[in-house]
């Protein structure tokens, strides 16, 4: 499978990535070579395997519904680059 | 052309658990921003959501009441978009693999009965919530993550609804059940009840779906009536005209009453989902899932056709009595101890009612069941007349005092004393000679306004059964 120019170029919008020409050829050329690689377990029989929604053959982790430790306005500060009067602050979304 | 409007609803229900659905964050309505946060809901590096429990066991408990088929085997999924609300840059949700599917809502619209289908009802968890500032020298947006991890179920129906009557009254019931199930508070208000529409319209008879548009923004069950009607309206003038209809999302307006298009680019989206490594798979087995059906309590139209046939009520008082939970269990307090059931039907369903300007206020109500029950053992052993209980039960609505204790501070004790209602027919009669003279040649209706004149002498106190007889008696 090949990776054309504009699926890079989509890829990098949903990914909110900005790529110069040359990087989208460049990655145009990588991906495909991922996929053609990734692509040979398409030749094998997986008629009768359930597909792997979990690595790890694990169900049903739980916890109770009970009230645990919450953050303060001040430990939050340490990871917000910016937090005004309870909030933090982003650049203006542009609806 | 003869159109049909084809509508479809998604539902975002907040489950009433205590805590968030992959962490210990309380979810509490009103709080101050940004109290109710911790790692594993602001999405730091390294940290690990897990299932609440409660989140699972309400999810299925509302699958049972709406009649789904819950998934064996079900499974979370990363939504991934970039918003600043969602502080993961992804939303844990379920995509293919959902724990509900199938279930129906039975409403009645328009004289109507009719089963929307649902396709499915998924748990996943709320976003934050964007304050914009106003300040064009200073363009920033403020988040509040204390609504990131709520938890949800979104339920969403069949395109299988044709107005807006009938989506209506698929909220109505949807949040009936919801609320009798006590899985959800439904409040639209505060944001635990949330509703999104799509619609869009086909010539009838067509069975190919027309193009769809997205409408968001109503806050109450009117406002998505209303939108519905008002995008009938203007996708059949549009098709009329000739116009195409293109797939978008638009905004109710409340001040307006229109839609208006979104703003936002033109740019469809992609989620990407794939299953959420962090989170294990849920695996339920049919005993279990029946077991679970077992703890269903008792639903509205089960309680309503129990209503009908055990008090032997009319459809509109049992119609009342059983659009709440609580207002139904009052009901059926009050009717424990004894009391005749039409009666307590009526003072609860018709006159107590009529003080609270809906029926969810029953909850903070000053009058308890207890109350309601000696106000009407007052009127059965006739310490007052059913107009003087009218009088008690306004006051105990104000005041929250007993009836006793109301009848005795304001002296409202029915008259039953023969000597004391005698000596007031016996004053009525003396001051009415010509009417006394009108009854005795034969125009009995002027008997009424004795009755009425010793009414007034009492205070209303005199128990209208004794003046009537006694009346009776001095006229013969």
């Amino acid at each position: 499978m090949s990776i054309d120019i504009s699926t890079v170029e989509r890829t990098a919008e949903l990914s909110k990535l900005y790529l110069s020409e040359d990087e989208k050829k460049e990655f145009a050329g990588q991906l495909s070579d991922i996929l053609e690689y990734v692509e040979k377990i398409n030749t094998l029989d997986t008629s009768g395997v359930q597909p792997t929604d979990h690595i790890i053959p694990n169900v049903n982790v739980f916890r109770e519904d009970e009230v645990g430790q919450s953050l303060t306005h001040d430990e939050l500060k340490l990871n917000a680059p910016e937090f005004d009067r309870g909030h933090f602050v982003v650049p203006k979304i542009i609806e | 052309m003869d159109l049909e409007a084809v509508i479809g609803l998604e539902v975002h229900a907040q489950l009433n658990t205590k805590t968030k659905i992959f962490c210990g964050c309380p979810t509490g309505f009103g709080s101050e921003s940004n109290t109710q946060v911790c790692p594993v809901c602001t999405g730091m590096p390294g940290v690990l959501p897990v299932l609440n429990k409660e989140v699972l066991q309400k999810t299925i408990l509302a699958g049972h009441a709406l009649d789904c088929k819950i998934a064996n085997y079900s499974v979370f999924d990363r939504k991934n978009y970039f918003y600043p609300d969602l502080p993961k840059a992804y939303q844990i949700s379920q995509f293919d693999k959902p724990i509900c599917i199938g279930g129906t809502v039975s409403i009645v619209a328009d004289g109507n009965p009719r089963d929307i289908k649902l396709t499915r009802i998924h748990m996943e968890e709320d976003a934050g919530k964007n304050i914009h500032s106003s300040d064009i020298s200073n363009p920033v947006s403020y988040v509040d993550y204390n609504r990131t991890g709520v938890p949800l179920m979104e339920i969403v129906s069949e395109p299988d609804m044709h107005s807006g009557e009938e989506a209506f009254q698929y909220l109505m019931n949807l949040r009936k059940i919801l609320r009798y199930i006590n899985v959800s508070d439904c409040n639209m208000e505060e944001g635990s009840f949330r509703c999104d529409v799509n619609i869009s319209l086909r010539p009838r008879g067509e069975s190919k779906l027309g193009e769809k548009v997205e409408v968001k923004n109503m806050n109450s069950f009117k406002a998505v009536k209303a939108a519905i009607e008002h995008e009938i309206k203007r996708q059949t003038i549009m098709i009329e005209d000739k116009e195409r209809i293109k797939q978008e999302t638009r905004l109710w307006n409340p001040d307006k009453s229109t839609t208006e298009s979104m703003r936002s680019k033109e740019e469809a989206h992609d989620y990407r989902y794939f299953p959420d490594p962090d989170l294990a798979p849920i695996s339920v087995t049919d005993e279990q899932i029946e077991a679970m059906r077992a703890e269903l309590p008792e639903l509205p139209i089960q309680k309503l056709i129990r209503f009908k046939d055990e008090y032997a009520l009319s459809d509109l008082d049992a119609e009342t009595l059983c659009s709440s939970r609580s207002l139904a269990d009052y009901f059926e307090q009050v009717v424990s101890t004894g009391i005749d059931a039409k009666k307590a039907a009526n003072w609860i369903a018709n006159e107590l009612l009529s003080f609270v300007e809906n029926i969810e206020q029953m909850q903070n109500f000053k009058v308890t069941h207890e109350m309601m029950t000696e106000l009407l053992q007052l009127i059965d052993s006739s310490v007052i007349s059913g107009k003087i209980a009218k009088t008690v039960l306004g006051r105990m609505v104000e005041t929250g005092n007993s009836p006793k204790k109301i009848v005795e501070d304001e002296g409202l004790t029915q008259v039953t004393d023969t000597g004391a209602i005698e000596a007031m027919v016996d004053e009525v009669l003396k001051a009415n000679p010509e009417i006394v003279d009108e009854i005795k040649n034969g125009k009995d209706k002027a008997k009424g306004f004795l009755v009425g004149q010793v009414m007034k002498a009492a205070k209303g106190k005199a128990n209208p059964q004794m003046v009537n007889k006694i009346l009776a008696k001095k006229l013969s």
